[in-house]
């Protein structure tokens, strides 16, 4: 079965959407009542002629004080193509230097030469006094490339207005991607290393469902910013006047060296956009920990012994051989997972949780308020003593081609002490119970102020060890479910994002008067299911999940996060 | 204890799928148990040995189980709309109850497969942001299939919420 989408807002067409009094009752009419209205992206930017920008709402937007967010069609970095198609040009170039390498040499030092070169391209050419025209034909398709290139550029344009975000791309089959801003799911900006050399950076708009984010790669790195602050603030629904008042990009214009310099060194975080300084800091030290120490280095260590038991008792080198592609693969794991959480930084802004990480390949996530499905604290066997805990979190925006940029984006924290972790969680979902999740997280579980409902005695068939920490509690607006003894794990789901309830039984749970639930959310790394609780317990859980799940949405309003703000 | 605790609350108003619907799924399994038996043998053909044919045996006796079953299973399959969500449950021997607040559907489909319409039946199928909800209402009349999309979609749209 192919995933439920959330509703396709990038097909949706901002003209539609005016009443902005009520955002809660808008948008989902069209996804229910049948199919789009007639948004067919294609057929709008058929034409070149689609190149004139056409501000369709001029009127209804308030002009913003920054370059990028006005409602104007833009173009990205002019270095977008190289930078783009960079490492395939940098391997062509470096492949032809180290072919004719032998021939430079030579070319300066003629007394080395030693070797017969004929039947050799080169020779061949210089001998039938084709030089010349070889030369032009390589000029000319150099040209042809680079003019394909700029072309691209040119023909890849986006807009953002006070509603939509629209990104038009392609020279034959030209696409059109239109996204409503206050359906973000999240604003990420990614500086790949040879990007940041250029002082250029990747601002991705995450919208709900598979592949759906809106892609503006790549843009120059203040800009990026200074975007993102725009987009949020757009999409929050604070006053426009709010919005403009934001404070604009520097306008000292340093020497372009020093420009790269102090991009380069700059935190991840800007500190006038940041509220805060990390509440997190992870040391080099607790980050290589943390990773020698995880469940993936575990499993790919024991199967390095499982091969050199092999090769021992049979004697067969065969297993030693099979064993390099994955001390290779290991080894790249393990540097990939430290030089990515290096620098990490987390930090609390007006539009939500920000959180940085990356040295030289930098990236920065925001996730506004009501954004966050689910979110779980875990514990492998070999971090309890140390006391570490990692946060990972269910989002709506899911990639289907990336699976490890998938991970990435769903792991908030990658290790951190309980008193981290309750710091993160506090800014990810304000207001909840942060006390009772640090009190019970670690517990064994069955005190008797222990606050989660837990399975009984006569589950401990099921859950062998467990059984005390298996359960659940109810939070004001939070279903924590609290599982397993060696792999302690704490899950939270916010109730305004339940999407629906189960309770489910089998015989041998009836046997036992036992009943599983599970709560559903969109998909993700975390499943938020607790088997083995008495029957009355998940009855009482299953009624009133299902109304408060109910009451809770129709409370929310972290939609537009901001509007509570902007009114007051 | 008996079932009636949990997964069959008694003081709603359940409606049961039609009764027309256990044929339907009676043929259907007819036909795969007969397909699947059939090729079952293909280990027969090649070997003739009397033990190839245990395979197809195993098969042949799945799917009468399940034949048998199939009037229950039918019939524990019940709906109920609530104040603000919708209940469906299913199952006899794994049972499974599930609440979808109306707010949360992000489409439902009607679909027929070519027995069923024979027999006049739809099938709803209700869609949310999450994929593990999995609501599915076999077996219905098409009008009632039809109104109960239509009355679904409206409940919907009166509580719509965000994601």
């Amino acid at each position: 079965m192919t995933e439920p989408l959330p509703p396709r807002s990038d097909t949706q067409r901002p003209e539609e959407r005016e009443g902005l009094g009520s955002p809660l009752t808008e948008g989902r009419g069209a996804d229910l009542a049948g199919p789009l209205p007639a948004g067919n992206p294609r057929t709008e930017g058929a034409g070149f002629e689609a190149q004139q920008p056409q501000p369709l709402q001029s009127l209804a937007t308030a002009p913003l004080t920054t370059s990028l967010a006005d409602g104007e069609w833009h173009r990205l970095h002019p270095a977008t193509p190289l930078l783009r198609g960079g490492i395939a040009l940098i391997a062509i170039v470096g492949f032809l230097i180290t072919n004719l390498r032998d021939r430079f040499i030579e070319g300066f030092l003629p007394m080395y030469r030693d070797e017969d070169y004929s039947g050799d391209p080169v020779e061949f050419l210089v001998g039938e006094g084709l030089l010349f025209w070889a030369l032009l034909a390589t000029l000319g398709v150099v040209l042809v490339v680079v003019f394909f290139f700029w072309l691209s550029w040119r023909f890849h344009t986006f807009r953002i207005t006070a509603e939509i975000v629209e990104v038009r791309q392609g020279v034959l089959m030209r696409t059109n991607r239109r996204a409503r801003l206050d359906r973000i799911q999240g604003v990420h900006i990614q500086r790949p290393f040879f990007a940041r050399l250029f002082g250029a950076a990747k601002l991705e708009i995450e919208q709900a469902g598979d592949d759906a984010n809106v892609q503006l790669s790549y843009l120059r790195g203040h800009e990026a910013d200074a975007l993102r602050r725009d987009v949020l603030a757009l999409a929050s629904g604070a006053q426009r006047a709010a919005a403009a008042a934001a404070p604009a990009a520097p306008n000292g214009v340093p020497g372009l060296v020093e420009a790269r310099v102090q991009e380069l060194l700059a935190p991840e975080l800007d500190p006038a956009e940041a509220a805060a300084e990390s509440v997190v800091r992870i040391t080099p030290g607790r980050l290589i920990g943390s990773v020698l120490l995880s469940s993936g280095t575990l499993s790919v260590l024991a199967v390095l012994a499982g091969l050199g038991i092999v090769s021992l008792v049979t004697g067969e080198p065969i297993a030693v051989f099979g064993a390099l592609p994955a001390l290779l693969g290991l080894g790249t794991y393990l540097v990939n997972r430290i030089t990515s959480g290096l620098r990490y930084s987390v930090a609390g802004t007006r539009d939500g949780l920000r959180v940085g990480y990356g040295l030289l390949s930098t990236t920065n996530d925001t996730l506004p308020p009501g954004r966050v499905h689910s979110v779980q604290l875990s514990q492998g066997l070999l971090w309890r003593p140390f006391g570490w805990w990692a946060i990972r979190v269910n989002r709506a925006s899911r990639s289907s081609t990336n699976a490890q940029q998938q991970q990435t984006r769903s792991l908030v924290l990658p290790v951190g002490t309980l008193d981290d972790a309750v710091r993160v969680l506090e800014l990810m979902l304000p207001g909840f119970d942060a006390a009772t999740v640090q009190r019970a997280a670690a517990a064994k579980g069955g005190e008797p102020d222990d606050p989660f409902t837990n399975s009984p005695r006569r589950a401990r068939v099921l859950r062998w060890f467990s059984r005390r920490r298996n359960g659940f509690a109810l939070l004001p607006d939070v279903v924590a479910l609290r599982r397993g003894w060696l792999w302690r794990e704490l899950v939270l789901v916010p109730l305004p994002r339940v999407q629906s309830v189960a309770i489910r039984r089998g015989p041998l749970l009836r046997a036992l008067r036992l009943a599983g639930v599970h709560v559903h959310t969109v998909a993700g790394p975390i499943s938020s299911a607790i088997g083995a609780l008495d029957d009355a317990d998940a009855q009482r859980f299953f009624d009133e999940v299902a109304t408060g799940a109910v009451r809770a949405a129709g409370n929310d309003s972290s939609h537009r996060w901001r509007s509570a703000e902007a009114a007051s | 204890m008996t079932e009636t605790a949990v997964t069959r609350p008694t003081e709603i108003e359940w409606h049961g799928v039609s009764p027309k619907y256990i044929a339907v799924d009676l043929i259907g399994t007819a036909v795969s148990a007969l397909i699947f038996t059939a090729a079952a043998t293909v280990p027969y053909w090649l070997i003739q040995e009397p033990w190839a044919l245990i395979p197809s045996a195993a098969v042949l006796l799945v799917h009468l189980v399940v034949l048998v079953l199939t009037p229950r299973r039918i019939r524990s399959i019940r709906y109920a709309l609530r104040a603000d969500d919708l209940l469906v449950r299913r199952g006899i021997m794994f049972t499974r109850l599930v609440a979808v607040p109306y707010g949360r559907m992000q489409l439902v489909d009607v679909n027929r497969g070519p027995i069923a319409r024979a027999f006049g039946l739809s099938e709803l199928k209700f869609v949310t942001a999450a994929a593990s909800s999995n609501i599915l209402l076999p077996g219905l009349p098409a009008e009632e299939a039809d109104d109960l999309r239509d009355r679904l979609v409206a409940l919907a749209e009166s509580r719509r919420t965000g994601l």
